[in-house]
């Protein structure tokens, strides 16, 4: 079925009336393609234009105006870094996120090295049972985590914010969540890696932890960054466990700012499309800039 | 040839035996520092809330604490509520069956469109371009795509561009996250906009992996194109399909930021919400703990059965490794 308009594409026509042909026979392709494009390019580019539109302009007109007359502007971000709410949450999502993937990256790389190259009883079992929890959603863990971090908090220092009002709390619900599949990613990766070398390490007196540490670690660069950006990502643009686990209001990651700024300003489109913005800025960095380790991360995380 | 490996293999398979007996007696006890930080948040912080969730669907859980037991009440409840599951109608309403609106149009919508960017993209020359402008809504976060289609959907045709169309073509305006007809559409094709990519991503490379030796000598053996598709490409793609496939179903399941952002009150008369949402929303703005656990348990239930399908493929993986 697609067979045919592939031979289409690789037959190299000669004379400019042949090439005209083939372009016209495959401007059906063109057009769609172009279509595409465009219902993936417009919905961004629109909000991202209005992002540097002043208010009233937004309040008046729509951005595809803007075309004839652009007022550029950039007090919308002026505003949202100003703005006592929006500018701190920035740095939150990052202060959440950070150690949020350094932590299941250290506390899984140490569990799937002994999944991969220590031998013990139940060994496989236990991988298994681990892997398999990965079909708990977050939903099952959020109002029993939110009472254990409460009643730790009473219980240490009679304050029941102790822990949901730091980022301790949301650190150890992210951390946790994310184990199971870091340690199914890096167990998979470190069985990858050649016995040789690891039994030579071991033959001239390597212990375990000089193995992971001198051996594993600098061999699986390519599955740690794949994990390490995937979760980054899943924390910076998580909303639902911040919503629960942060309760300090000066802690919140801008997923939450922005939903707060949405209900208790009503539809800024002036606050919202640069807050919005911000909160993508990141996100693209890495993808852009680490496009192949994010690619190759995701392939893995789809089973996430 | 490797001169790592080299010291390994004049040992040769046999490694000294008493090194070998001495590792596997240690083994037990390493492994267990190695994966003691990781057991003991997975045994605290997952597996033991997640038995306290279940038990706490079978009570009252007011206030998100242990009140009394009341059986199935709270799922005899749910399925009682018009707002989760209302079938008196024709077609049937309700977060449920929204969800199961969701399972078929976004994840077939996704797969279509990821398979047919992924074909059509492979014969022009900036392949590369476009399957980057595609992929790019996979990285940002649910919270700024729900934000990128509200202003779209925006009932203003001095706003959203969607009205500023159908107002250029003579119509009117139409509250797309507004309208109980229309609110799920709206909603289903954002997120189709945002995960499309990621089909098409997985799609493109299975397609690019089929090997054209193989084609060309089915084509030789004299295979009309029909049967190269069915009885080559179709198959080698069913795997990656399923892939993709059970990723957004999940997805489905778990479906929450977009519509908490995108229709915050669940919609007009609720007629967004999905079962993540209802969970959320009885849980901690009711505070009806059990309830809110009754549905959080349908979740972890409805998604069983789609993982046992991926867990299947690990455990097949692993034999070969």
């Amino acid at each position: 079925m697609s067979a045919p308009a592939v031979s289409v594409a690789t037959a190299r026509p000669v004379t400019p009336s042949g090439r005209l042909v083939g372009f016209l026979t495959r401007s059906p392709v063109h057009i769609l393609l172009v279509a595409v494009a465009l219902i993936w390019l417009v919905p961004s580019v629109g909000l991202l234009i209005t992002s540097f539109r002043s208010r009233s302009d937004i309040a008046s007109s729509g951005w595809w105006e803007t075309l004839s007359n652009f007022n550029f502007t950039l007090d919308n971000y002026q505003n949202v870094l100003s703005n006592q709410d929006m500018a701190p949450s920035f740095l939150n999502s990052l202060l959440i996120s950070v150690p949020a993937t350094i932590f299941p990256l250290l506390v899984g790389a140490l569990a799937a090295f002994a999944f991969s190259w220590i031998r013990f009883p139940f060994r496989d079992t236990i991988f298994l049972a681990i892997v398999a929890l990965m079909v708990v959603p977050a939903q099952m863990i959020l109002v029993p985590v939110l009472r254990m971090f409460q009643d730790l908090g009473n219980g240490l220092t009679g304050q029941k914010d102790l822990i949901t009002g730091s980022f301790v709390g949301i650190w150890i619900a992210h951390t946790t969540f994310a184990l199971p599949f870091a340690i199914f990613l890096l167990r998979n990766f470190f069985i990858t890696l050649p016995r040789d070398l690891i039994e030579a390490a071991r033959v001239d007196g390597a212990s375990n932890m000089r193995v992971f540490a001198r051996v594993i670690l600098p061999l699986s660069v390519p599955a740690l960054a794949s994990f390490a950006i995937f979760q980054f990502l899943w924390v910076w643009n998580d909303l639902l466990m911040a919503l629960v686990f942060v309760q300090e209001p000066d802690n919140l990651p801008m997923t939450v700012r922005i939903s707060q700024v949405q209900s208790t300003y009503g539809v800024e489109w002036h606050l919202l499309s640069a807050g919005a913005f911000a909160l993508m800025a990141v996100p693209l960095a890495v993808f852009f800039s680490l496009q192949r380790y994010f690619v190759q991360g995701l392939l893995a995380g789809s089973v996430k | 040839m490797s001169t790592p490996s080299a010291p390994g293999s004049v040992v040769g398979p046999a490694t000294p035996p008493s090194r070998l007996g001495d590792m596997t007696r240690r083994g037990g006890w390493q492994a267990s520092f190695f994966m003691l930080p990781a057991l003991v948040l997975l045994v605290v912080f997952l597996i033991y809330p997640t038995i306290w969730t279940i038990l706490l669907s079978f009570n009252s859980g007011r206030g998100l604490q242990f009140r009394e037991w009341v059986g199935f009440a709270n799922y005899e409840r749910l399925f009682e509520d018009k707002r989760f599951l209302d079938l008196s109608n024709f077609p049937p309403t309700g977060a449920l069956v929204n969800n199961v609106l969701w399972l078929v149009l976004y994840t077939g919508l996704c797969l279509l469109f990821g398979l047919l960017i992924a074909v059509l993209a492979t014969r022009v020359r900036y392949e590369t371009v476009i399957k980057a402008i595609v992929f790019v809504p996979m990285a940002i976060a649910a919270t700024a795509v729900a934000l990128i289609w509200k202003f779209v959907y925006s009932p203003d045709p001095d706003t959203g561009v969607l009205n500023a169309i159908i107002g250029g073509l003579g119509g009117n305006p139409i509250p797309w996250l507004g309208r109980e007809s229309t609110v799920n559409y709206a909603l289903i094709f954002a997120n189709v906009w945002a995960s499309a990519g990621f089909a098409m991503v997985v799609l493109s490379a299975a397609l690019k992996g089929i090997s054209q030796e193989v084609i060309e000598a089915a084509r030789t053996d004299g295979a009309t194109e029909r049967q190269i598709f069915r009885r080559i490409q179709l198959p080698l793609l069913s795997l990656p399909i399923a892939v993709v496939t059970v990723w957004l179903m999940i997805n489905v399941i778990k479906l929450f930021d977009l519509i908490y952002i995108a229709t915050p009150g669940g919609g007009p008369n609720g007629k967004s919400e999905v079962i993540a949402f209802t969970m959320y929303n009885q849980t901690f703005e009711g505070g009806k703990g059990g309830y809110g656990a009754a549905v959080a348990v349908i979740m972890l239930l409805l998604i069983v059965p789609i993982m046992g399908f991926n867990i299947k493929r690990f455990r097949s993986e692993a034999v070969v490794q």
